[in-house]
């Protein structure tokens, strides 16, 4: 069965594994999520499941999506995302998902919509190199040559200063170091895109089984 | 950022002396050699202590043959067997980083009672 579940950033701290040694960590509050909408080949045209999290207040949900959340028999949630799926049977309408679909050892890919940089230069956006500070270079920070003379005009694809971050970005094949059902907790290694209380999405490890 | 400290909670220890800059102390921190496992003790002055809960660290120098040595340690690591405070110091500082510029008997601190 494929695994998925929704959760919130909490930040980030670090603990000791079983040798002492210190593993950096992002804390995600995972769930529980409920499945709210189940797709299949023959209705919908694709399998995939849709899971709800938080709770919504009932006068702050409008009439369809109140008829929506009627049909899978679920309180009203604030946030909905769908994941593809192998096997949509597996699921059910109002089924509970809690953080322990996943246990620790496993590998997950985590997508969250990374923080906004505004618009960013050449450096911190795509990692271009600077020019000397000193020696009357007058040149610290450009972007460079653009092309060549002879072409009159710029490439499609030339990397160039413009707004950075604000979208969607997947971490892939990050390390479970543990997962609590009862407090809701899920222990990620490394970090994960966005900032603290946001929203983001983990979904088993497409590279790592 | 209660979330946060629930999750470090449980990698505290509580069993940890009162120790501060200033101190003359022996740590004794576990090494593991060749499948073996024993403990090895680093003497000195502390110097520095930082961070907090389980993310705190502390700083210990010593001079060995003239030439100064500084280990960080975290402080709840549980690597860490036994912290054991040979004399307290009296000093007016957090961080000793002043010591580093001196030598021999400057280097002495005062006893604290």
């Amino acid at each position: 069965m494929t695994k998925a579940i929704l959760a919130r950033k909490v930040g980030m701290t670090q603990v000791y594994d079983e040798l002492g040694r210190v593993v950096p960590v992002t804390v995600l509050e995972a769930g529980p999520c409920r499945v709210v909408q189940v797709k299949n080949e023959d209705r919908d045209g694709y399998n995939s499941i849709q899971l709800g999290f938080i709770d919504k207040k009932e006068q702050r949900v409008n009439n369809p999506l109140k008829g929506h959340f009627k049909q899978a028999k679920t309180k009203p949630l604030r946030y909905l995302r769908e994941f593809r799926v192998d096997d949509p049977d597996g699921f059910t309408p109002g089924q509970e998902i809690k953080a322990d679909c996943f246990s620790a050892g496993d590998y997950v890919d985590v997508s969250a919509t990374a923080r906004g940089k505004g618009f960013a230069g050449s450096i911190k956006k795509m990692g271009f190199s600077r020019g000397p500070k000193t020696h009357g270079s007058h040149y610290y920070r450009g972007p460079g040559s653009l092309g060549s003379v002879d072409a009159a005009r710029v490439f499609k694809g030339r990397r160039l200063p413009g707004r950075m971050g604000g979208w969607r970005r997947t971490v892939q094949s990050l390390y479970v170091v543990n997962a609590d059902a009862e407090k809701n907790l899920l222990l990620v290694k490394g970090s994960v895109p966005g900032p603290r209380g946001s929203l983001v999405e983990i979904k088993e490890s497409v590279k790592v089984k | 950022m209660d979330l946060i400290k629930e999750v470090e909670k449980q990698h505290l220890k509580e069993d940890l002396p009162q120790f501060s800059p200033g101190d003359k102390v022996k740590v004794h921190v576990k090494v593991v050699e060749g499948g073996r496992e024993r403990t090895q003790a680093f003497e000195g002055v502390l110097i520095r202590r930082q961070g907090s809960e389980a993310r705190e660290t502390f700083t210990v120098r010593r001079v060995t043959f003239g030439i100064g040595v500084e280990r960080i340690f975290p402080v709840h690591s549980p690597s860490i067997s036994k912290i054991e405070i040979m004399k307290k110091g009296r000093v007016r500082r957090a961080k000793l980083y002043y010591l580093r510029k001196l030598k021999g008997k400057a280097t002495r601190i005062k006893e604290r009672r």
